[in-house]
């Protein structure tokens, strides 16, 4: 379709859609859709053609019906706090944003579980489990903001799923409205559904199967203690060596996250978390479970990190003092504009024992480059998140920052990691999937979207190359586009 | 040209099948023994070219899982793809799908690690555990064995080999393609190497039991255990055919940890409970022989549905031992061989005729499929799992007819 034929298709949609969700659910001038032109990573940006706020699940399936039958494509979004672009809205298209869908529908105590509409906030879910004694697991950094139902579409972690795992463990059940409009109820309190198991290939999925309207998750008990503990080293490789002796130990603790210098320089400014002077490199390790374990763990956990040349330890168990210890890692993303006009958070994972090898590699690219590049990263299952830091004033920084993110990656995938462990790939990243996956992954990849979304038209031109964004034609299965292989596929 | 022509594998030509290579009674044209990933590969093309009906067969230990098959032309033989790569340090195992099972945990063990879940049969392969996909009691901690798995090679029915996720424990990117392989019962691709999360191996374990003595007991029990923060490992439930009870709980950990939960585990059972400190040598597995099935209740609702299920086999005169996992409501009702079929059916639509629960034939006995006992049920999204099944095996011939709906 035309960018005109598809302008004019949705014109021809709006006052349908209004017949749907009201006049006060469909927003049509310019104004008011250009707030939702991007998501958390705003360098992308394209207004969508129009929005839609649905209340029920009902108003969703008509919606998608209406997109199905005209063939306009449609963008789920739910708070819009994504990294990757995922709900990048679609110029020709319908985005259709699950923000008035907030309701916590069940918290069921006996069933360890919650029922939510996909609006709902992260947090919320943990606010309404917490005077039954349980919490809501996956934890992701936006927790406050961010939406169950964008949790859904990106299976979101968070610096708790070392232990808890993510999104993906903890959804029992989905009612989902398909592409081509129908309502179907996946999964439910029990976690064994029968068949297939759609819900867990739905979460994920980042929007391009449907739109999930109700999500039933499980529960955990909250622990009998929390314990955080703080240490500092001198080297990043002291901190990397205290990292591997733990798990070798065999010790699973709930989170352990790490910041270099550059990290807590940029900390410090913005939140004067008051870290240890001096140290090259600090470890935070969250411990949680029965008292007499986490007891244990801990005394073990020190023990190690000072043989590994710890110079100073922390140690938490009040809510108080605990959060005292995150907040320097918690600010971290943000506080990197005090030393920083401009940065990319880049999210790529490694192997755990390849993150000293990585690390240095990274540093030598920050060196030859004359770009600046701090890291924080979820150290317990190498999910880094490197901060590439440039001044958006200075010409060609820009392009020379991108450089050193894109080649950050490259080092993940040399390594046997991943181009993203926790943000997802959306447009963001779609170009770089030819690196990670051979053509014949990919076709497949394909194969499944195109059984459940035969039009394509959810979430189109995310998370799979397609020739509008990259220059390549999807699905090729004869070999790798030569510039795909000579690693420039991303100037596409 | 011969069926055979074309298809040897791992170097030699084909053999002829045999009664022995039989699944649901259909003896298969020829059966190949692929030597890797890429010679799988091959044979499943050569078998796409020619409109072969493949089954694919690691173990053997639970061909008779699933309806049996309407078309068998080819069994492949997935026992040559049999290889560990044991990354220790990185808690991640890559593993082909023909390895034993049994050697895998071995090899797990000897390192002081382990893949968390429990086996529910033995002799198996790790392609059969993952294509059948059900789960022992200790899930609680790390999840069922679909949540430990992070990358799956799976070969396509047209030959063509594709991979999704990787040898990282976190990972987004692309589509969790081997969820859909999981329990798939290789109805949409054959299962050609896994790559799994592992976990330490807890120092110390113990096993808190007790055997309450009336549904209502068992109910309080669990009750009391959930209002308790002591994190069991699995906390599994056996109801014996003669209607006693078993409540099992247990808990992994340091021996010094381990001392306080097990007494607040035992006061939260009540009754006069026992501990042990290993874990008896049958634990987990699933009876060999006779009708399995597989009841999926709410959590909250376990006892009750064990109940309901004893009651329903002594109403059609039949026996049934019900055990499986009370925290996520996954019970498995062994009916023992030669069991009626009308019984069978009555247990199965007993349960289907409750709201929330379900019912499915892991395994029927053969007299069980010819009278017509429906093993799945309803199952709710089965027009996606029949558009899922068109895409990626067209002409139906990977183990047709094996899966719910006829896929």
């Amino acid at each position: 379709m035309s960018q005109t034929a598809q302008t004019q298709a949705v014109a021809a949609l709006v006052p349908h859609l209004r017949r749907v969700c009201g006049d006060d659910g469909v927003l049509t001038d310019t104004a008011r859709r250009r707030t939702y032109e991007s998501d958390g990573l705003t360098h992308h940006r394209s207004v969508p053609g129009v929005v839609v706020l649905p209340t029920t699940a009902d108003q969703v399936a008509a919606v998608v019906r209406l997109c199905a039958d005209s063939g306009v494509p449609f963008v789920p979004r739910g708070a819009g706090t994504g990294l990757s672009a995922g709900a990048l809205p679609h110029p020709g298209g319908v985005l259709l944003v699950t923000s008035r869908m907030r309701r916590v529908l069940e918290i069921d105590v006996d069933n360890e579980c919650a029922v939510v509409e996909p609006g709902v906030a992260n947090l919320d879910v943990t606010r309404a489990a917490a005077p039954y004694g349980y919490y809501y697991a996956p934890d992701p950094s936006s927790q406050q903001v961010c939406s169950v139902g964008g949790n859904v579409a990106e299976n979101s972690g968070g610096a708790h799923c070392l232990k808890y795992g993510f999104t993906v463990n903890h959804v029992r059940g989905l009612d989902v409205v398909t592409p081509s409009g129908e309502r179907v109820s996946l999964g439910g309190k029990n976690p064994d559904a029968h068949g297939y198991d759609l819900v867990g290939a739905f979460v994920g999925s980042e929007g391009t199967l449907g739109v999930a309207t109700s999500v039933t998750v499980g529960l955990t008990r909250a622990p009998e203690r929390t314990v955080t503990l703080l240490f500092a080293f001198s080297s990043m490789d002291a901190g990397g060596q205290a990292v591997s002796s733990i798990i070798a130990a065999g010790v699973l603790p709930s989170a352990v996250e790490m910041m270099d210098a550059l990290a807590i320089e940029a900390a410090e400014r913005a939140v004067a978390c008051g870290y240890p002077e001096g140290a090259a490199a600090v470890l935070i390790v969250e411990l949680d479970g029965p008292a007499a374990e986490v007891d244990a763990q801990a005394m073990a956990v020190t023990r190690l990190c000072a043989a590994a040349g710890a110079f100073e330890t922390r140690t938490a168990s009040g809510a108080e003092e605990r959060a005292r210890i995150w907040k320097g890692r918690k600010s971290a993303f943000a506080a990197v504009g005090r030393i920083s006009p401009a940065y990319i958070v880049q999210d790529g994972v490694v192997p755990r024992t390849a993150l000293p090898e990585v690390l240095r590699r990274i540093t030598e690219l920050s060196a030859d480059s004359g770009i600046r590049v701090a890291n924080v990263f979820h150290a317990g299952d190498g999910n880094l998140h490197p901060l590439v830091l440039f001044d958006d004033a200075e010409p060609g920084a820009a392009e020379r920052a991108e450089e050193v993110s894109g080649a950050i990656l490259d080092l993940c995938i040399e390594h046997g990691g991943s181009i993203t462990g926790e943000h997802g790939v959306g447009v963001d990243k779609a170009c770089k999937m030819p690196r990670m996956y051979g053509p014949d992954d990919l076709a497949t990849f394909d194969l499944f979207r195109r059984a459940l979304d035969p039009g394509g038209i959810a979430n189109p031109d995310k998370l799979l190359p397609t020739p509008r964004l990259c220059g390549e034609r999807p699905g090729v299965r004869t070999g790798v586009h030569p510039l795909v292989e000579s690693g420039r596929a991303e100037q596409f | 040209m011969t069926l055979a022509e074309g298809l040897d594998a791992g170097g030699r030509a084909p053999r002829a099948g045999t009664d022995a290579d039989a699944v649901g009674g259909l003896v298969p044209a020829h059966v190949v023994r692929p030597a890797d990933t890429a010679d799988l590969g091959r044979v499943l093309a050569k078998a796409a070219g020619r409109g072969l009906a493949v089954v694919a067969r690691g173990g053997g230990t639970a061909l008779d899982w699933g309806s049996p098959p309407r078309r068998l032309d080819l069994l492949v033989d997935t026992t040559g793809l049999s290889w560990i790569e044991h990354i220790a340090g990185d808690l991640v195992v890559e593993v082909g799908a023909g390895t034993p099972v049994a050697e895998l945990y071995d090899a797990l063990a000897a390192a002081g690690q382990r893949l968390s879940a429990d086996p529910v049969r033995t002799g198996g392969t790790v392609g059969g555990m993952v294509a059948t996909g059900v789960s022992g009691p200790r899930r609680l901690l790390s999840g069922a064995l679909r949540d430990l798995v992070i990358g799956m090679t799976v070969v396509r029915a047209d030959g063509v080999v594709a991979r999704s996720g990787g040898r990282v424990v976190k990972n987004v990117a692309g589509y969790d393609l081997a969820k859909l392989h999981t329990g798939g019962l290789g109805t949409l691709g054959v299962v050609a190497s896994v790559a799994f999360r592992l976990h330490p191996a807890p120092p110390a374990l113990r096993l808190v039991s007790r055997a309450p003595r009336s549904p209502e007991e068992a109910e309080e029990a669990l009750a009391a255990l959930r209002r308790t923060a002591v994190v069991p490992s699995a906390v599994e439930l056996d109801r014996s055919p003669e209607g006693g009870w078993r409540l099992k709980v247990v808990l992994e950990g340091t021996p010094d940890g381990l001392a306080a939960r097990v007494a607040e585990t035992a006061r939260a059972l009540g009754g006069d409970p026992e501990a042990a400190d290993a874990l008896p040598g049958d634990w987990g597995l699933l009876p060999r022989r006779g009708t399995l099935a597989l009841v999926s209740v709410p959590p909250a609702e376990s006892v009750r549905a064990a109940a309901r299920v004893g009651g329903l086999a002594a109403s059609a005169g039949a026996r049934v031992r019900v055990r499986g996992s009370l925290r996520t409501g996954t019970l498995y009702a062994c009916l023992p061989p030669g069991t009626p079929a009308e019984a069978v059916r009555a247990v199965a639509e007993g349960v289907r005729a409750r709201p929330g629960w379900s019912a499915t034939l892991l395994r029927a006995e053969p007299h069980v499929h010819d009278a017509g006992v429906d093993p799945w049920g309803e199952v709710p999204g089965l027009p996606l799992m029949r558009a899922l099944k068109d895409s990626f095996d067209p002409d139906h011939r990977l183990a047709p007819g094996r899966f719910a709906g006829g896929i």
